[in-house]
């Protein structure tokens, strides 16, 4: 049997042989085997109280919800979307949602009501979970605009036109039955941004729990009863992929904090709760560097095992404090919301080289490749070549669309593979080098942002002629958004001006989406056609020679000869 | 400095982070993210525009602090209130 043959083996399956489904195998195997008692989740509010949910717990609470959710007539397939900050009810409403084949889709509580309405609407949302606090801040205003969404079920204060979360689950039975789940039935859609056009729905199937459960007891160690902390929000694909299914399906207790960072409050979850395992960034782990080491030696944080990082590269330096701090080593890890699991990493048992993210997972086959190698097909380049990562086709957890957008699909496959956009050299002991994005995709705070997303929302406001946005390196976050605008005639570069367009652009987008800053720039390099040219714009701000405009920027979806 | 002054810097940084936020109903005893719309990010950005602003530097610890205008004006005159108005996020 092959690698991923033996790993879906390990997993139960439905009973009697009717599939795979996420949540069976992330929650109620354990329930079925006895293990109900055992502790799933410790929620840790702002305020540090802690709320523990047993599998048994979540088991019978996400039941409700599948129940809350047949009963508002969703089917299979149907587009479930939730906003949430990292609360209980979202991981109950998430595995209910599994439970009921709807197609799950977090989004970030940070986004602001543009990002929230494109997605929603993209993918014909049936229904929305979200808080009192939430819904009127973001939905309400754009309701009238949401015609596909049937319901929204509203957690904390009665709302006008919503259902309430805790009146339908009091109403909704805890016995429920997962129907026959095939194993390539889509379960999750995450969105994440493209160079041009709007963020991508890509789309994830039941089948790829397998891909979870093997990466993360490989890459991550994880093994039942550890307790494990997994910074990333479920908006984001590592807030489900490592921060929902795989811990649970692994058996593990996982530690969720809604409260936003800070240092010592950190260090006090990896002391008080005793974590061992432990996923996180290297954003973060420079947010808790600046603090210092001494710091953190000033909690006890002996319990934790393993380090693992995600997101971004993982300089050496980060490493190197890791060291100091913790006395652990910091494990790089790299996958991306297309690749819906961990593809290369340096395992836990595995000395880790500073700087270098570590070799391809069992099971993948990771190229380096040009997109144009022979016969004009990806092929592999030469050994220790810069290239683009690529992954041969065909692993449990490999992306099975782009909501609505097949050749937005297809233009990422070639010659057997999967393109990632991320430009890699592999050195003669097969361990993968981070060089570079081969597109203009901005990287802050680990997050994956589309300067056109960003650029269109600009595009909006009356003064606003023409806009380029590009990535500004910064020392906490990697890069930071940065806008360079024209105005239109009529309207005055000032201060002013500025800082209204600054605020424009939050009140859309949300602050994690928004520039962090913008300039006025009347010079905005083109193409021949008219597009702005990013790439020149960044080597401006990194004070290198300008790119020749005539020969180094071509459009991405349009050929200008 | 006087509270009214110290008052205007903490509001200016806070602006200067987030101008779009309406800061004119800000209740001082809670935290400015249960008020107005700002990440992490927004946060450390405001708390080194205190620093650059007052030409003080602020250590990590009291970072918590800085969440509510009551605990900057706390933390910031040197003089501790009582912990209940510096309600950590």
């Amino acid at each position: 049997m092959d690698y991923w043959g033996e790993a879906s083996a390990a997993l139960d399956g439905l009973p009697g042989g009717e599939g795979f489904n996420i949540a069976y195998e992330a929650v109620d195997r354990h329930v079925a085997k006895g293990d109900g008692d055992r502790v799933a989740f410790r929620f840790i509010d702002r305020l540090n109280t802690v709320t523990t949910l047993t599998y048994g717990e979540v088991a019978r609470q996400s039941n409700r919800f599948a129940n809350v959710l047949t009963d508002l007539g969703i089917r299979p397939g149907d587009r479930v979307f939730i906003l949430a900050g990292r609360i209980p009810e979202l991981y109950v409403a998430a595995l209910g949602t599994l439970k009921a084949r709807a197609i799950l889709c977090c989004l970030f509580a940070n986004f602001g009501p543009e990002p929230i309405r494109l997605r929603l609407s993209k993918a014909e949302a049936s229904v929305l979970i979200t808080t009192d606090l939430l819904y009127r801040r973001r939905i309400e205003a754009l309701r009238p605009t949401l015609t596909a969404l049937r319901d929204v079920v509203v957690i904390g204060a009665t709302t006008p036109a919503t259902w309430s979360y805790q009146t339908l689950m009091h109403a909704a039975s805890d016995a429920y039955r997962i129907q026959p789940t095939d194993p390539d039935e889509h379960a999750l859609l995450h969105f994440t941004s493209g160079t041009t056009g709007s963020p991508k729905g890509a789309l994830h199937a039941h089948g790829a729990v397998v891909a979870h459960r093997a990466t993360a007891r490989y890459a991550l160690g994880l093994q039942a009863g550890d307790v494990y902390w997994c910074n990333a929000d479920p908006g984001w694909v590592t807030g489900i992929s490592y921060g929902l299914v795989a811990p649970l399906v692994c058996g593990a207790t996982t530690v969720v904090d809604s409260g936003d960072f800070d240092a010592s409050r950190w260090y006090q979850v990896l002391q008080d709760h005793q974590v061992a395992r432990w996923y996180t960034s290297p954003t973060a782990l420079r947010m808790l560097m600046k603090g210092g080491s001494a710091l953190a030696r000033s909690f006890d944080c002996s319990a934790l095992q393993h380090v693992a990082s995600v997101g971004e590269p993982l300089n050496p330096e980060l490493v190197r404090w890791g060291r100091s701090a913790f006395r652990r080593d910091i494990h790089d890890t790299w996958w991306q919301t297309e690749t819906g699991a961990i593809m290369i990493a340096t395992p836990p048992d595995e000395t880790v080289t500073p700087g270098a993210i570590g070799r391809a997972m069992p099971g993948i086959e990771a190229d380096i490749v040009a997109r144009n190698g022979a016969g004009g097909v990806p092929a592999p380049v030469a050994p220790g070549a810069e290239g683009e990562l690529a992954i041969r086709v065909g692993w449990p957890s490999m992306f099975r669309g782009y909501w609505g957008e097949s050749a937005r699909y297809s233009a990422v496959f070639g010659g057997g593979y999967y393109l990632s956009g991320d430009l890699m050299r592999r050195d003669a002991e097969g361990r993968f080098w981070f060089v570079s994005r081969a597109d203009e995709m901005i990287k802050s705070a680990g997050h994956l942002i589309g300067p056109f997303e960003v650029e269109s929302a600009l595009l909006e406001h009356p003064a606003v002629a023409e806009v380029g946005v590009i990535g500004k390196p910064d020392p906490m976050i990697g890069e930071s958004v940065k806008a360079f605008v024209s105005l239109r005639p009529g309207h005055l570069a000032n201060e002013a001006l500025l800082k209204e367009i600054l605020g424009f652009a939050r009140s859309r987008l949300g602050p994690t989406l928004a520039p962090r800053e913008i300039v006025f720039a009347d010079d905005l390099p083109k193409t021949r056609s008219g597009k702005i040219m990013r790439r020149v714009l960044k080597a401006r701000e990194l004070g290198i020679t300008e790119p020749d405009p005539a020969s180094s920027d071509v459009d991405e979806t349009e050929s200008e000869a | 400095m006087a509270e009214t002054d110290l008052r205007a810097v903490v509001l200016g940084c806070l602006q200067a982070v987030a101008p779009e936020a309406n800061l004119a109903d800000l209740d001082p005893a809670r935290t400015f993210n249960e008020q107005i719309e700002i990440d992490s990010v927004d946060y450390l950005n405001f708390v080194f525009g205190i620093e650059e602003a007052l030409g003080v530097r602020i250590a990590e610890a009291d970072y918590p602090k800085l969440s509510s205008l009551n605990g900057c004006l706390a933390v910031l005159s040197g003089q501790p209130k009582q912990p209940d108005e510096c309600p950590v996020p």
